[in-house]
């Protein structure tokens, strides 16, 4: 179980996050919305351990560890997964490689042999015919090149070889078409199961015709002012984020867990 | 046309990586230089200084002809008129030359070893602790090595083998008594010893070195290996290499280098010479390991080195592959001379500076033949508080019809002390030339460590594997073996770039 309480951070002596409240049961899907500079890139930087946003206040529990006490890469090889907004491009480094050493420093520290080439191409040739991603992608350097498609089928298959229990994506469905947002949904759903838990993250309500969420969360000034189901995200779509600022905000002060 | 620039000041960029991705990236840095040992073993050295009569020394130690000694004592001359260049961005306190040993073997009983079981075991040790296992037992991929101990060559591997295609790889010591002739027709004719300052040294002190003559239309079954060490204190190296290739004939030859880790710094001042007739191929391969001083930039090599290659004969190719990651100074242009008809040069150039070291390198394209080609590749490093420049020279003379050129010279820097700088100059005299020029520099990116690290790749890992990406294009031309040695090299080097 994840557990954010009263989480303040800032970037450039900006403060972004101001007291954010958030409960993700194992085995739960949230969706967090809201609309730009509210806060929600921030909340995902900020749970990965990215050096440049700082916590001011607050504190995120992980199944009884103090989240933010560790390293980025402890994070990771814990569990910590973060599809990136925006893919980042590493030239002359094939993704072959990269995904390889990714999996084998997750896999050292679970206690598991390393994959060697023949176990590691075995595998990740399966993942990536379930994400649809043709075999060469692996041969070319992580990233480059890449159409924004290209890209986010890139987060999800090394999310599906890392097998995360805690899954967080930042607007993944950014920039993508209808089919490339269907394939990234099945993605996930696929990956669903008890003992993983997901943050979505998205500025649409379309991403949730496809990745059911068990919560609705929404951002506002770096807070949450409103949770409920998957009929808050319809709500939002109908009236607008404009709604939540003018609507008096019923659960803004404990708006974690507030299902009834 | 002539262009100049100067590309960065990384104290200029508005946006620093945050403290703790270089904190992470120093963290990684704190490997040492393995290769720092001294090998304890009696020696015969020349005192100190130089004068015709050290030249005379060394000449008689080595039982050269007198022509030989002839050209040394003319070389000297010259070397007196002569001053240090001073174009170089790099900043080192004057050289005393009468402070320097120009010449140091390691005593032996007999005149030499005539074979692998006479050479002294500490030095097969030496070299087998540099991971250079001169014991033809111990087949490294077949690859055949001569080893340069201070002043001589103490062993050559494979020599038999190798004269059953009619190949000489000796000691330039050796091949100046069993072919005198070919030494007397190339030595020199592609560096002339008045060429610059260090030649002109090297040329009147050279010691030892490694000779290579392919015969016409032979294609060399193995890599050739030569691997430098210099050992004794306050000793210059000063060796000579010279590579021939004839008609048709093709050959890959590799150096490797090491020096003990000193407080002084001590000079190598090396000729190269490569010349390839008609339709002959060289690959002329370096992976540059020179002690490069320590993190406050005490000690380490000044690498002063002209290596030049000659496209004497039509359709010749020579390649230049240089991966140099040590020496405090490195002062070194691997050039080369395009003069037969449709030949082709190529330069690939991995430098990388870190703590106080300097690097000012490059190459020179000279097309004088038509339809030639040249290629340029430089990836330069700079960590720590490194300065890394590439100086480069492409020219195209008025007979050089359909003369082509390709250069891309990329820049990429770890922390925000460092400093790189790029001079390429074009001088083109033919109006059919094709000459184009590419340049990048570029920051280990926070976003790309960051992005690593999240997936549970540790910092130095992540270093590494984005600099290593970086170096890709130039490690693919090196022979197999030695692309792995330069990936992990380049690893070490990096230590404590930030800190």
């Amino acid at each position: 179980m994840l557990n954010i309480r009263n989480l303040h951070a800032s970037v450039e002596g900006k403060r972004i996050l101001n007291g954010l409240n958030l409960e993700v049961k194992s085995g739960e899907v949230h969706a967090i919305m809201g609309p730009n500079g509210s806060g929600k890139s921030t909340l995902a930087q900020v749970l990965a351990g990215r050096e440049a946003f700082e916590v001011t206040e607050g504190s995120v529990d992980w199944d009884g560890v103090d989240l933010l006490a560790m390293p980025t890469e402890e994070r990771a090889r814990a569990g910590l997964f973060l599809a990136f907004q925006y893919p980042v491009e590493i030239p002359g480094v094939s993704n072959a490689y990269f995904l390889k050493a990714a999996v084998n420093a997750i896999r050292r520290q679970r206690g598991l042999d390393e994959y060697d080439a023949m176990d590691f191409l075995a595998r990740v040739k399966a993942e990536m015919k379930a994400v649809g991603m043709k075999e060469e992608f692996l041969y070319r350097s992580v990233n480059e090149g890449f159409s924004g498609g290209e890209k986010k089928r890139n987060e999800i298959l090394q999310m599906a070889l890392l097998e995360p229990r805690l899954a967080v994506l930042d607007e993944t469905d950014s920039g993508l078409d209808i089919d490339a947002l269907k394939i990234v949904a099945e993605g996930v759903n696929r990956l669903r199961s008890p003992e993983r838990s997901m943050i979505v993250i998205t500025h649409y309500q379309r991403l949730l015709d496809y990745i059911v969420p068990d919560q609705v969360h929404v951002l506002s000034e770096g807070r949450v002012v409103r949770s409920g189901g998957r009929e808050l995200a319809l709500e939002l779509e109908e009236h607008g984020y404009g709604w939540i600022k003018t609507e008096p905000a019923p659960a803004a002060a404990g708006a974690q867990g507030a299902r009834p | 046309m002539n262009a100049q620039t100067s590309t960065l000041d990384p104290k200029l960029d508005p946006a620093p990586a945050p403290a703790s991705s270089d904190d992470a990236i120093g963290a990684f840095l704190q490997q040492e230089y393995t290769a720092g040992f001294e090998t304890v073993m009696e020696s015969d050295s020349l005192p100190k200084g130089l004068s015709e009569d050290v030249i005379r020394q060394i000449s008689a130690r080595k039982g050269e002809p007198e022509f030989l000694l002839e050209w040394r004592l003319e070389s000297y001359r010259r070397w007196l008129t002569m001053t240090p260049p001073k174009w170089a961005a790099v900043q080192f306190p004057p050289i005393d030359f009468q402070d320097i040993v120009y010449y140091s073997a390691p005593k032996s009983k007999k005149d030499g070893p005539k074979s692998l079981d006479e050479v002294d075991p500490e030095l097969l040790r030496t070299f087998e602790k540099l991971g250079v296992p001169l014991h033809e037992r111990a087949r490294l991929a077949g690859v055949a090595v001569d080893a340069v101990f201070d002043s001589v060559s103490v062993a050559t591997t494979f020599k038999k083998e190798l004269g059953e295609h009619g190949i000489i790889f000796c000691s330039f010591s050796e091949a100046v008594k069993t072919h005198p002739e070919l030494v007397r027709k190339y030595l020199g004719t592609v560096v002339p010893p008045a060429d610059n300052f260090y030649s002109a040294l090297n040329s009147a002190v050279f010691s030892d070195g490694s000779f290579v003559f392919i015969p016409k239309g032979v294609k060399c079954p193995m890599e050739l290996s030569t691997y430098f060490r210099i050992n004794a204190r306050d000793t210059g190296q000063f060796e000579r290499t010279l590579i021939i290739a004839e008609e048709g004939a093709s050959v890959s030859y590799l150096e490797g280098c090491t020096a003990p880790m000193r407080d002084e710094n001590q000079l190598h001042a090396a000729v190269v010479e490569l010349i390839a007739l008609d339709d002959a191929k060289i690959k002329y391969s370096t992976v540059q390991n020179w002690y490069p001083g320590d993190k406050d930039g005490v000690g380490g090599i000044y690498n002063f080195v002209t290596k030049r290659g000659d496209c004497r004969g039509a359709r010749s190719h020579i390649s230049w592959t240089q991966v140099e990651t040590g020496s405090a100074i490195t002062w070194k242009y691997p050039s080369v001379i395009l003069r037969g008809d449709d030949s082709v040069g190529d330069f690939y150039s991995v430098a990388l500076t870190n703590h106080r070291q300097q690097a000012d390198t490059g190459t020179k394209m000279i097309h004088m033949g038509r339809n030639t080609r040249s290629t340029i590749l430089s990836k330069g490093i700079s960590a720590g508080r490194g300065s890394n420049t590439f100086r480069g020279l492409v020219k195209v003379t008025p007979r050089a019809e359909g003369a082509r050129n390709y250069t891309q010279c990329d820049s990429l820097l770890v922390g925000d002390r460092c400093a790189a700088h790029t001079f390429p100059t074009i001088e083109v005299r033919h109006p059919s030339a094709h000459v184009e020029h590419e340049a990048t520099t570029s920051r280990i990116g926070e976003d790309q460590l960051f992005y690593a690290m999240q997936r549970g790749i540790s910092a130095e890992d992540a270093v590494s594997m984005i600099v290593n990406g970086f170096c890709r294009e130039v490690f693919k031309e090196l022979p197999m073996e030695f692309a792995v040695e330069a990936q992990k090299l380049l690893g070490v080097s990096l230590e404590g770039s930030v800190g």
